[in-house]
């Protein structure tokens, strides 16, 4: 008992779970759930991973910053800007692909440095600083496309969405990327250590040395970089760059899955790893409930159900109970 | 006043618990605890850091629930689940943490939970009157609408004790509640104490200050390791006893054994620093004052609370931005409000203020430990994991801090340990130049010893310091030059033959009469 005790206490097995019983209904839903031809992964399984690496590069950087007790409300708004710019450099300028790749990402990360410079020098509240930007980002996404959506068609850029590699998507090997680099960077350096001493007290880690300011701007700049990125795959998958509609609502998905990933709001401690499995968690659901037949509508609300779910499951509070309960029945 | 009513040993005890049992991962904190208090009686509760005291108060007020174990109050049993549900019960409570809101003002924090209301509303006028009324028991007048994060934390304490005696109570529990009081403000909180006794509450008292102790009690109950020792009358009770039941000694080997007491470990030692400031000032909290520390020289910072201690610490280290002055370390110019800037020319500043400034809360004991070093070092510039190890492991030995592993979350550990870790987290750095506030605020007296030998041993190795603390002996025992402060500027300095206590209180006293005779 007291082995399952600990597995049902660990930081992902809700998360886990969850992700793994949402899977066993899409494959009783779907036709055609994994297979492989041609050498390459098919299905609605490799779907899941597809359409959530969106989600799950979103989820790496909203991690680092919640993690410092922040948030960023900006970046679906920053897929949007990323996803025009690339566009805009691919028809307007004719821009070889790896030009409209570095325009996306900086841009990103010019927007996330702008976050970061409102939160970590002007003490702006992490809420209100990322909230100008989500405003005002599709509108500075909608000046670059001149109004319109942009189309185009590039073969080696639209691989960024639709390519393989090694019979792998290309946008799952970029979030395979991401998590390597990002989780490098952070436990080979003395990031972690500043990030989670900052998210749980501020004031303390200011007075023991660590650059708060500094830690603060950068976090900011790597989810706008992710949010960069997210946001070419975004464009590169549909051939387009549509202003209104790239990654609208993404940035409460991410959050979403930063929270199911076991973080808590208000800094600290956090895992790479669990957002992502937060990240697949909320794609998911999505996924199975636009296959099955339940209508579209019910979407949000069956998202929440679930969400609320999960979360009563990580409460320490809720869990204590639990354990009881289980001790109890032996 | 009468005397107190005198307790016959048949009648029930205002408080009884029996067998009390808590357990945390790891750690038996309690290990079946009997504890009793009379009625007008005042009993403090003595053990080491991590004895369990803090943690069989919590247990009293419901903070923690018991695994094992009984509670009386008044011959009822109580189990109280939150402190709200105790203080209903008639146990009024300081903890040892300061738990007030910081951003509620004065007279906010002291009626919160117990308003007045008028037609559903809060009556603030008549919330400010109880708020003065309470303070004055204490002979303490503040800015009651002022938050209370704008007072030092001495005065955050004598809030939280006059929110805990405005309570209706019978059982009157307080957790350390002198650690950053002067004696004056002791002597008024132990004046109201006394009265309060004699109205027959019982009172439970938590201090590591021998000399209160032996001023206050009538009853001393000594804990070691989770477990009871016993109890005693305090006047039949002797202090060299009373330290020998705390550490489990043989009172006889004490005396030698403390005088033998070696030097912890080695600590690599420091470059040679000196300390220069000009002219260093902030209007409002302290008029500009010109500061010299030379290589391997304690300064002390004398004064009374407010006097200007820590606003000087404060200004040196940069938390707080000067306004007129320059501060330079070993010949490096330090920029004005800016920490970091002063760690990397070598200074390091242990706050008084050990939950707001000092722990990280969420992080394990190991990371608490090597933060300061692992950022002087840089961002990138990673310490290695067995470095941390060594590091953390090697000052938990020198310094005997209680925990079960380096892995531990300090805000797991019991008020006395945390301090130690916030020691060791600037020891750790190697700074050339430390600001020591209160170093040793809840510390037990055996880790009090070391402690000032340790920072006796850097000293001798070139580290300079400089010293605060509210107990004027320690500052006059550890300090090669006193500063004394007065009204948040300098009077003066002590050293050599006037270095005494008397001289300094004689300078402060003068300073306040001149003040009240132009
Ligand atoms: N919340 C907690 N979780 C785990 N262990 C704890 C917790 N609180 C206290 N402990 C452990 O229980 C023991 C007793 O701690 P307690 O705070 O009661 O000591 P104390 O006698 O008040 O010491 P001090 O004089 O330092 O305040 C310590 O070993 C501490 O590490
Ligand atoms: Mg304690």
């Amino acid at each position: 008992m007291a082995s399952l005790g600990r597995i049902v206490s660990s930081r992902h097995f809700w998360p886990l779970l969850v992700f793994v019983l949402t899977l066993l209904l899409l494959r009783h839903l779907s036709t055609d759930f994994f297979s492989i031809s041609d050498g390459r992964v098919y299905g609605s399984l490799v779907d899941v991973f597809v359409r959530g690496s969106q989600v799950m590069l979103l989820a790496l950087g909203m991690t680092l910053v919640i993690a410092t007790g922040g948030i960023d409300l900006s970046v679906g708004a920053v897929m949007a800007i990323s996803g025009a710019m690339s566009a805009w450099l691919l028809t307007a300028h004719e821009a070889s692909a790896g030009v409209a790749i570095a325009g996306g990402l900086g841009v990103g990360a010019v927007c996330g440095l702008w976050n970061g410079a409102l939160v970590a020098w002007f003490g702006l509240q992490p809420i209100i600083a990322t909230l100008i930007l989500m405003t005002a980002g599709r509108g500075i996404a909608q000046l670059i496309t001149d109004g319109t959506i942009i189309t185009f068609h590039h073969a080696a850029f639209e691989a960024l969405g639709k390519g393989y590699a090694l019979g792998v998507p290309i946008s799952v090997w970029l979030v395979l990327g991401m998590l390597l680099v990002i989780g490098a960077v952070v436990d080979w350096t003395n990031l972690r250590l500043s990030i989670e001493s900052i998210g749980s007290n501020a004031t303390a880690s200011r007075v023991a040395g660590v650059p708060v300011a500094r830690v603060r701007l950068l976090v900011y700049v790597v989810s706008g970089l992710c949010a960069g990125l997210a946001g070419l795959i975004n464009a590169a998958n549909i051939a387009a760059a549509d202003a209104n509609n790239a990654g609208l609502y993404l940035e409460l998905d991410a959050i979403l899955a930063v929270v199911i990933g076991g973080a808590a709001l208000s800094g600290g401690r956090f895992s790479l790893t669990g957002a992502l499995v937060g990240a697949l968690v909320v794609q998911g659901l999505t996924t199975t409930i636009l296959t099955s037949d339940v209508s579209v509508h019910a979407t949000r609300v069956v998202k929440a159900v679930v969400v609320v779910l999960v979360c009563l499951l990580q409460s320490p509070a809720f869990r204590a109970r639990l354990q009881r309960m289980i001790r109890r029945r032996p | 006043m009468a005397q107190p009513p005198q307790p016959s040993p048949e009648s029930t005890p205002l408080l009884s618990m029996t067998g009390i049992v808590k357990q945390f991962p790891g750690v038996r904190a309690l290990d079946g605890v009997d504890f009793q208090v009379r009625r007008g009686e005042i009993h403090s509760l003595m053990g080491q850091n991590g004895a369990g005291k803090s943690t069989l108060l919590k247990v009293l007020t419901g903070v923690y629930t018991r695994d094992a174990g009984q509670m009386l109050l008044d011959g009822r049993v109580i189990s109280p689940r939150s402190p709200l549900e105790a203080q209903g019960e008639g146990i009024s409570t300081v903890y040892q943490e300061v738990n007030l809101i910081p951003d509620l003002s004065v007279a906010e924090n002291i009626v919160l939970g117990r308003q007045t209301q008028r037609f559903g509303f809060i009556d603030w006028r008549a919330a400010r009157r109880q708020a003065d009324a309470a303070l004055a028991r204490l002979d303490l007048q503040l800015d009651v609408s002022a938050s209370l994060n704008s007072y030092s934390i001495a005065i955050q304490q004598m809030v939280a004790i006059a929110r805990a005696l405005d309570e209706e109570c019978s059982l009157l529990v307080l957790d350390e509640p002198t650690s950053s009081l002067d004696q004056q403000e002791v002597a008024r909180l132990f004046g109201v104490l006394r009265r309060l006794r004699d109205d027959g509450l019982g009172i439970v008292f938590v201090t590591h200050f021998l000399d209160q102790v032996y001023q206050i009690s009538d009853t001393i109950t000594v804990l070691r390791n989770g477990r009871l020792v016993g109890e005693w009358p305090a006047a039949e009770f002797s202090r060299i006893e009373l330290i020998a039941r705390m550490l489990g000694r043989d009172p006889a080997s004490l005396t030698e054994a403390e005088a033998g007491a070696a030097p912890p470990s080695p600590v690599a030692a420091a470059e040679a620093a000196r300390l220069v400031a000009h002219q260093l000032g902030r209007r409002g909290q302290l008029q500009p004052v010109d500061v010299e520390v030379g290589a391997g020289e304690v300064l002390g910072l004398g004064g009374l609370l407010g006097s200007g201690r820590t606003e000087l610490a404060r200004l040196l280290f940069g938390l707080d931005r000067a306004d007129s002055g320059r501060v330079e370390l070993a010949g490096r110019a330090v920029r004005r409000g800016q920490p970091r800037s002063a760690i990397a020319a070598g200074m390091g500043y242990s706050s008084e203020d050990r939950k707001v400034e000092g722990i990280i809360p969420e992080l394990s004991v190991r990371e608490n430990l090597i933060l300061a070093l692992a950022s002087k070092r840089g961002l990138w510039r990673r310490l290695g994991r067995a470095a941390q190890e060594a590091l953390a492991d090697r000052y938990i030995q020198a310094l005997g801090i209680a925990t079960p592993d380096a892995e531990k979350r300090i805000s797991e550990l019991s008020g006395g340990n945390q301090q130690k870790v916030l020691l060791a987290r600037w020891l750790a750095a190697e700074p050339s130049l430390l600001i020591l506030d209160e170093p040793t605020r809840g510390i037990d007296v055996g880790a009090k010893a070391e402690i000032m030998a340790l920072v006796a041993d850097l000293k001798a190795r070139g580290m300079s310091v400089v010293f605060i603390s509210s107990e004027l002996e320690e500052v006059v025992r550890s300090s090669d030059r006193i500063m004394v402060l007065c009204d948040r500027a300098a009077l003066g300095e002590l050293r050599g033959e006037s270095k005494t206590e008397q001289a300094m209180l004689a300078r402060i006293a003068s300073a306040h009469q001149e003040v009240s005779g132009g």
